[in-house]
Order: structure tokens, then C-alpha cells, then sequence
């Protein structure tokens, strides 16, 4: 078997893929939390809360009403980026002129509710959800065995993650979501409706997170719990990357995925905390963030 | 006009702490005491967080550190080196405050939103330390921690003996924060709370205030956290959690934000209808305490004794 400083390569590549596959996950989060952020001011803290609904609604589903994989897919995110769209409408809208602390606040409060609900329905034991046939299996890459669906993962994540920085940079949507983020009243003076750009952010954000959900369904186990540890991670990856850029939000969340994944295999107990090493770090080198405006 | 509202205000204020005084002095005779302990330990742990939160504007969403790593040190120092309770507690304050300025000077370069995602980080990655380190148990956390005797010589296992302490512990923790709001160091930082450019231009070094309000708030935060651990002579992951942070907050925002009894009030509040709760309503405790939340921010945000008080104001005018 051969070896790269000692490790056999295919755990080292097979602990970079997981490192990828949690890089892909946290890109996704962190970009939903980014363009949130940008238009509302509001770190959704609900974010993980409704990554996990997004699982639980393939789960859901898929046996209970014999949905494929591939509806869910687009079902999830419509179904609960429905949710956050009346949330925001009945109850975020309602902060905008407060202290951008209250919804953070408001959002933990409806992270407690949506996880304590589906932790009374489905306790906190896994529930497994089976790779769809077409994605089944594995290549042989010769250094390491690829299960297939791991590898869709990676390429799904990203090209979500590149068609939401398209639509942002390249396209007319996008261009007044940049003016509106730089200066929400003169973009109103110009006559475009602000509070519908805001709801429509709002619930794409939660969509890229419930389709971050359907995805992990099969990698992980659906488990309500499964999104409040995660959004943490992804907070410390806000935090390096800044918020300004999208692309600076995709690099950073791959990165530090695929350091993570490194950690494991060199030094495993520090796998778990080696995202938040990294922002102290940056915090202290750099306190804006890797791609922060100063 | 609002010198007089003031004034009155004023003139109940020394009645009201008295008699609050007197009803912790008596409390363990009128209610289960563990219960009143925990109300204190509690209340303490809000009246820190809202020293922060309330007067200087800062949102800590990672003060379950300071909780738990006071409380994870108090009972290592108790139970393994063998020292007096009050040393415990001293230990358990000390590596707090210790752990609060790590955290405070990194979280301090940024502001708002920031600070709050960076505190949260910083504490789950203590939550992590403690889940793994050997010293601290993992998942069984530091279980059977005696309370020992008080300075050597009163036993603390009469729990009239454990309650006094706590009240003692509380008063102080209380008293010390009454002392700082009231300071022209409070002053100040009520001055950066409202607007940070000037009271910089006023020539103030406000990184330095607010490193050391993060400092006594988190050091006051590990003082309720190590009481709390003699009380219950357990450690537990629970303490360092991220939903013990949330949980600080909702206390200190249902009972008052920025008002010196508000959080005892919360404190209160949650921990009476949790004990109520948890055998009526099992696992939807969580989801309650998330409406609470939600109808605080929306509907309630000057919390209850907010209200109060601008009731005895309006009432003042009339």
C-alpha cells in the first residue's frame, strides 16, 4: 500500500473527501448566512434548524409518501424556503428597525421551537436515509475507493454555490440585491420593491440550506439535532471568512473543510476544534477575516 | 420633569433592596431551598451577563463557558486536590475571569453581530475541550463533588448552611455589580452602549472598558457557576452548552435588560416554570422556552421589570 509522510493514502484521501464533502456543506451554510446577512442585517441563527427540516423533509417523504430522492431535492428547499418566507413576513420584517442583536435573538428563539418540535416527534436517535439507486456504489480511483454519492455531493454543493454567485453577480436580480445591500433606501426611491427583494433573499437563504439538508440526509443521519452543531462550525467560518464576498464565503468553507479533514487524519482529537484554532488565529492576525472589508 | 421621576424612583430603591434582603434572609423557610439556590445561582449568572449585555451594549452568546469552566474547576479543586469550599469558589471565579479576558480580547476586535458569533464559537470550542479532557469526566461530567466544610469549620452539607452561603455568594456578586453600574466606570461604559465613536472621541480607550466589563462579568459568571456546582455537587456538560448561553439571555431579556433586578427576576421566572415543567411537559420544554424568546423580542422587549417601571413612571407623572 503506498504512503504519503507515513499515512496510507487511501485514508488520507478518504478523510479528505469527508473533508470536502463538510467544506461543501459549510459553503453552502455560510453563503445563505452571507446573503442574509447582506440585504437583512440578521445573522440567521435558525439557519441550522432549517438545514436539519430540509432533511427531515426527504426523510419524511420518502417514507411516508414514497417521494424520490431527486423530487425532494427540489421539493425541500421550495417547501421550507415557503417557511422562512412567511417568517420573515409575520415576524422578522417586524425588527428592521431595532437593533440588529434582536434577530439574532428572534432566530434562536425559532431555532429552540422548529428543533424542540421535531425532537418530541422523532427523538434524537438517527434516522437513516438510503443513497438513491442511480447514485449507489463506488469507483475504484486506484489510491482510494469513491462511494459515488460523496462525489455528487461535492459537485452538486458546488455548482449551487456558483449558480447563486452567478445569480448574484451576473444577473439583473443580482444586480439590484448588490444596491440593495449597499443602500436599501435609494434602491426603494428608484422604484424597485425593497421588501419583496428582502423576503425573496430571505427564503432563498433558507432554501440553499434545506437543500444543504436533502443532501446530507444520506451522509449523515437525519437527526434534529443535526443542524444546531454544525451552524456553530459555521458561525467560526463566518467569522474567518468575513462576510463581504461570496466567492471569499465558498473558498473559506471548502478550505476549512478540507483542513479539518487533514486534522483527522494527523492529529483526530483535534479534528473537532481546529475551525475555531483557526479563527483565533485570523481574529488575531487579521480581524476582518480572510475577505473582509476592513 | 424627569428629575422627579428619578427622585422618586430613588427614594423606593433602598426599601426595595431591604426588603428582598429580608425575603432571601427568610426564603428557605417559605420555599424548598435547592429550588431558592438555584433561583440565586442563576439570577447571579444573569445579573453578570446583563452587566454586559445591558450596560455596556455587548451580546455574549458563549457565557456557558464561564459557568461551566468555574464550576468544572471549583469541583476538580474540591473534590480532587482536597481544598475548602471558599477556595473552590475562589479557583472557580479566578480561572473564569482568566478564560473571560482570553476571550474578551478576541472578541473585542469585532463588533455587533460579530462579537456575538465569535463568543459562541470560542465557547463550543471549550465545550469540546471539556467533552474530551479526562480531568473533567467527558459526557459523565465531575459527579459526586462534596461541598465540604466552609473555611474548615461549618459543615455545608446542612443545607440551612449551604443556602446562607449561596445568599452570601449572591449578595456579594450583587453588590459588586450595583457598585460598577453605579461607578463612573459604569458611566462609561453606558457612554460607549450609546454611541462608541464619541465617547473615542471623548478620548476614552474603549477597548480597555470594555475588556473589563467582559472581564468582571465573566469572573461574576464563574462565581454563580462554581456555588452552583457545590449546591448540586455536580459538573455537567450541560453547564458549558450552548443552550446554557441562549438560556442566560432569555433570562436577562424576560426579566429586564439593563435594569439592575430585571435578571434575577428572569432568572426566577425560568427556572420556577422549567422545575414546573419538566414533569408535566417532558421534551417540550425546549420549544416553550423558544416561544418565550420569540414573544420577548417581538412583544416584551423591555421585560418584565422594564415594565414595571415604566409603569411606576408613568404612574410618577399622573
Amino acid at each position: 500500500m503506498s504512503e504519503i509522510f507515513g499515512i496510507p493514502t487511501a485514508l488520507l484521501g478518504s478523510q479528505l473527501l469527508v473533508g470536502l464533502i463538510n467544506g461543501s456543506f459549510y459553503a453552502i451554510l455560510s453563503l445563505g448566512l452571507a446573503i442574509i446577512f447582506g440585504l437583512l442585517n440578521i445573522i440567521n441563527f435558525a439557519h441550522g434548524a432549517q438545514y436539519m427540516m430540509g432533511a427531515f423533509v426527504a426523510w419524511i417523504g420518502l417514507t411516508k409518501f414514497g417521494i424520490n430522492y431527486w423530487v425532494s431535492l427540489l421539493l425541500a428547499p421550495i417547501l421550507v424556503g415557503a417557511v422562512g418566507v412567511v417568517l420573515e413576513r409575520t415576524l422578522l420584517s417586524r425588527l428592521y428597525k431595532l437593533d440588529h442583536l434582536y434577530g439574532l435573538l428572534l432566530t434562536f428563539g425559532l431555532a429552540l421551537i422548529i428543533e424542540g418540535v421535531f425532537r418530541d416527534q422523532y427523538g434524537i436517535s438517527g434516522l437513516s436515509y438510503d443513497v438513491p439507486d442511480a447514485l449507489a456504489g463506488g469507483v475504484n480511483l486506484g489510491f482510494m475507493f469513491m462511494p459515488i454519492y460523496r462525489g455528487w455531493v461535492v459537485v452538486a454543493a458546488l455548482a449551487v454555490c456558483f449558480g447563486t454567485w452567478f445569480m448574484i453577480e451576473r444577473t439583473k436580480l443580482g444586480a439590484y440585491l448588490r444596491a440593495g445591500t449597499e443602500n436599501p433606501q435609494i434602491v426603494q426611491a428608484l422604484g424597485i420593491n425593497v421588501p419583496l427583494l428582502i423576503t425573496f433573499t430571505y427564503g432563498y437563504g433558507v432554501a440553499l440550506a434545506a437543500f444543504a439538508g436533502v443532501l446530507a440526509a444520506p451522509v449523515f443521519q437525519v437527526n434534529p439535532l443535526m443542524g444546531s452543531n454544525l451552524i456553530i462550525v459555521v458561525f467560526a467560518v463566518v467569522v474567518i471568512g468575513g462576510m463581504g464576498s461570496i466567492l471569499g464565503s465558498i473558498v473559506t468553507g471548502i478550505g476549512l473543510g478540507l483542513i479539518e479533514g487533514l486534522t483527522k487524519v494527523f492529529y483526530p482529537e483535534g479534528s473537532s476544534v481546529v475551525v475555531f484554532v483557526i479563527m483565533v488565529i485570523v481574529l488575531l492576525v487579521r480581524p476582518a477575516g480572510l475577505f473582509g472589508k476592513a | 420633569m424627569s428629575n422627579n421621576k428619578d427622585s422618586m424612583l430613588f427614594n423606593i430603591t433602598p426599601f426595595l433592596f431591604g426588603g428582598l434582603f429580608l425575603l432571601g434572609l427568610v426564603a428557605p423557610f417559605m420555599a424548598y431551598p435547592v429550588l431558592v439556590m438555584k433561583i440565586l445561582c442563576f439570577g447571579l449568572f444573569a445579573c453578570a451577563f446583563n452587566l454586559l449585555l445591558g450596560f455596556a451594549g455587548l451580546l455574549s452568546f458563549g457565557h456557558a463557558a464561564f459557568l461551566g469552566t468555574a464550576g468544572y474547576i471549583c469541583g476538580i479543586m474540591v473534590r480532587d486536590v482536597g481544598v475548602t469550599p471558599e477556595v473552590g469558589i475562589l479557583a472557580g471565579t479566578l480561572a473564569a475571569g482568566a478564560l473571560g479576558w482570553v476571550f474578551g480580547v478576541l472578541a473585542i476586535r469585532r463588533t455587533g453581530i460579530y462579537f456575538a458569533m465569535i463568543t459562541l464559537a470560542l465557547s463550543q470550542m471549550v465545550y469540546f475541550l471539556v467533552l474530551q479532557w479526562k480531568v473533567t469526566g467527558g459526557e459523565d461530567g465531575l459527579q459526586g463533588v462534596p461541598r465540604g466544610h466552609l473555611f474548615g469549620i461549618v459543615d455545608l452539607s446542612n443545607t440551612l448552611s449551604m443556602y446562607y452561603l449561596v445568599f452570601a455568594v449572591f449578595c456579594l456578586g450583587f453588590f459588586i455589580i450595583h457598585r460598577t453600574v453605579n461607578s463612573p466606570f459604569g458611566q462609561i461604559l453606558k457612554a460607549i452602549r450609546e454611541n462608541e465613536p464619541r465617547a473615542i472621541s471623548l478620548g476614552y480607550d474603549v477597548a480597555k472598558f470594555k475588556l473589563m466589563a467582559f472581564v468582571i462579568s465573566a469572573s461574576l459568571a464563574g462565581m454563580a457557576g462554581a456555588t452552583k456546582t457545590l449546591v448540586f455537587q455536580l459538573a455537567s456538560l450541560t453547564d458549558v452548552h450552548w443552550h446554557m448561553s441562549g438560556e442566560v439571555v432569555l433570562m436577562t431579556l424576560l426579566g429586564g435588560l439593563g435594569t439592575i433586578l430585571g435578571p434575577l427576576v428572569g432568572a426566577g421566572t425560568i427556572v420556577a416554570l422549567q422545575s414546573e415543567l419538566a414533569d408535566t411537559v417532558g421534551s417540550w420544554v425546549t420549544v416553550i422556552m423558544g416561544v418565550i424568546f420569540v414573544l420577548c423580542v417581538l412583544l416584551f422587549r423591555r421585560g418584565i421589570v422594564g415594565e414595571i417601571q415604566a409603569l411606576v413612571k408613568r404612574a410618577g407623572i399622573h
